[in-house]
């Protein structure tokens, strides 16, 4: 920025008065949406640190090979129990994994049936949510009643039932997470869709001939996709928290394969828990940091977009 | 009044039947043979056996009579009987129920006490350093799973430092005694209401600053009240108002919080009747729990809307 100052306004006349001309233009000159939007996200001091964190532990998870060089399945049976050391910086487990090399492969695992899960939540709920609130009715009420049922239910109950039915893995944990959140995005969507669906612009598109299709698609959906981030990035931590909670009872990521909440079902026996501490309290730190990171990130993300927003 | 309930409870009635429609179908759609739990399949039996056994079943029958059939049976509180113990579903749960609601009472208790004072003390201190303090706490509060918790005040408070009794709900081999039950009850019940303090501590306190701008507050406060009276009986009692809704949409976190501390502190509760049911693919067990929370959890909105209705009387009640 190049500000007029009062010295250059009493060194020359005319030369200064056109400068601080061209500065007045410079910031009247309107500042996009978007660019507004990054720079109150970029205010909110804890979103910032939350955007920090959770690019750092993306980071780490997605090159983990570089990071440490034991393999997250490397038995070593002389290294069995290990307390924390130079060699393995979070200890090893009862068969002498690297619980550091663990650690950072799960996260892997868990973020990923994070973000899977909230994909599918997200395109069911907005599918469901566009047709409720855009057509109204007998449609909407059955929607409506619908997720009504579905949140009755304990969340964690509901989804041991079906995970208890489906058989634990990756895949199914994705799958029973995301069919069974669909009810909220559903929701949001339909609430915006309710609002939009009397606008001008959308009874013009009506008017002059649009379908349906192309009017709920092109004209009505990008209005709440400012809601769908916030939910997603929100959906994300409920996601991993849920996966970990499966895992933990066994329910969900198998062993071998690593997973926060896998690491930590070792734990429910006692005497694990309680003299190696160091081979479940590291995935304990990752879900609650990452949980932690998302939400604030959620939290300045909602204050960016649309401080009046309720989620 | 009167109508707006009996118009919540008719809305209700249809829900609850689609719950139990669903209920059923999840259970139809599992790999196996129901026999199975009867007949373990390495064991060998004629086919004609199976067929009358399955027939003495009525696993013959429809899906749509099966379905009836069940309802019938379970509106008269017949859940079925437990697949390998034979025990009546109902037994079952009588026997664990009163140790998950008092588990759950007490989470109850000290999560609203704590979180409102809280909530109210962050309020009036707005901005100050106990203010932010307490809002990453919450932050914290509501970003720590409660499995993770109970294994943390497992590990600190049971195993580190004795304080507290690492499970059960008494101490084997001696009488009943209210103290004892206490020593265990405490820190399960603390470390399931973490979630809800956090949550109500954040609800109260926006509630709070809402109603301190008031010019009700403004007014109280120019005629000299004492400031005690002007938060704790002008500004609080308002403030009151939308937290009375949380306390209710909150019940369904306590239940899934109870399967995970009931498994970690070996409370003989509900929840890990539910999950010792899950782990064994007791389905007639799972089925009668998964009913019987979904009646608690309706009833619990259902009386949440209402106390709602009562204490705003600016509810509309059609």
């Amino acid at each position: 920025m190049t500000d007029a100052t009062p010295t250059q306004t009493a060194a020359s006349g005319s030369r200064t008065l056109s400068a601080a001309a061209a500065a007045f233009e410079k910031q009247a000159r309107v500042v996009s949406p978007a660019r507004q939007t990054i720079r109150r996200f970029l205010r909110h001091r804890l979103a910032v640190v939350g955007l920090v964190i959770a690019t750092l532990i993306v980071l780490l998870s997605i090159f983990a090979p570089l990071v440490t060089e034991h393999g997250p399945n490397t038995i070593d049976l002389r290294a069995r129990n290990q307390g924390p050391s130079a060699e393995h910086w979070f200890g090893t487990d009862r068969t002498g994994r690297d619980t550091f090399a663990r650690t950072i492969y799960a996260g892997r695992v868990s973020l990923a049936v994070g973000v899977v899960a909230v994909a599918i939540s997200v395109a069911i709920g907005s599918i469901l949510g566009a047709v409720a609130g855009f057509f109204g009715g007998w449609v909407d009420s059955l929607i409506m009643r619908f997720t009504d049922v579905i949140m009755t239910f304990p969340p964690i109950v509901i989804i041991l039932t079906v995970a208890a039915l489906a058989g634990p893995g990756v895949r199914n944990t994705m799958l029973v997470i995301g069919l069974l959140n669909w009810p909220i995005p559903c929701r949001l969507v339909r609430a915006k869709f309710l609002a939009i669906r009397e606008m001008e612009f959308v009874v013009a598109a009506r008017a002059l001939g649009a379908p349906r299709r192309r009017i709920i698609g092109l004209h009505a959906f990008p209005n709440v996709i400012d809601v769908l981030i916030v939910y997603a990035s929100l959906g994300i931590a409920t996601a991993i928290l849920l996966e970990a909670g499966l895992s933990f009872l066994g329910l969900g990521v198998q062993p071998p394969t690593p997973s926060w909440g896998n690491m930590l079902n070792p734990a429910r026996n006692v005497s694990i828990l309680e003299q190696y501490p160091w081979q479940w309290m590291p995935a304990g730190a990752a879900i609650v940091l990452t949980v932690l990171a998302v939400n604030f990130i959620g939290d300045g993300l909602r204050d960016a977009l649309d401080p009046r927003m309720k989620i | 009044m009167g109508r707006y309930i009996q118009r919540r409870i008719a809305i209700a009635i249809p829900i609850l039947l689609a719950i139990t429609v669903l209920i059923f179908l999840l259970l139809q759609l599992t790999p196996g043979d129901p026999l199975d739990s009867y007949v373990p399949p390495d064991q060998p039996l004629p086919a004609e056996q199976r067929e009358a056994l399955r027939r003495q079943l009525g696993l013959d029958r429809p899906l749509v009579i099966r379905y009836l059939y069940w309802l019938r049976e379970t509106v008269q509180g017949n859940l079925g009987y437990r697949a390998k113990t034979f025990e009546p579903v109902t037994d079952a749960i009588a026997h664990r129920i009163g140790p998950t609601l008092l588990l759950m009472g007490t989470a109850m208790v000290i999560g609203i006490t704590v979180g409102v004072s809280l909530g109210v003390l962050a309020a009036v201190k707005q901005y100050s350093i106990l203010d932010t303090v307490l809002t990453v706490l919450a932050f914290l509060g509501v970003s720590l799973p409660v499995y993770l918790a109970g294994l943390l005040g497992l590990y600190i408070f049971s195993l580190r430092v004795s304080w507290f009794p690492s499970g059960g709900f008494q101490t084997p081999g001696e009488p009943f005694s209210v103290l004892d039950r206490l020593h265990h009850l405490i820190l399960p019940a603390s470390i399931i209401a973490i979630n809800y303090v956090a949550s109500t501590m954040r609800y109260t306190r926006s509630a709070m600053l809402e109603v301190l701008g008031q010019d009700y507050v403004r007014t109280a406060r120019a005629k000299g009240l004492n400031e005690k009276l002007v938060i704790g009986v002008h500004a609080l009692r308002n403030a009151l108002l939308p937290v009375v809704t949380i306390i209710g949409a909150y019940i369904p976190n306590l239940l899934g919080g109870a399967v995970f501390i009931e498994s970690i502190f070996s409370w003989p509760g509900m929840g890990r009747l539910f999950l010792d049911g899950v782990e064994s693919r007791d389905y007639p067990l799972i089925m009668g729990m998964t009913l019987i929370l979904a009646i608690v959890i309706l009833t619990a909105n259902l009386l949440t809307d209402i106390a709602y209705a009562i204490v705003d009387p600016r509810i509309r009640y059609d």
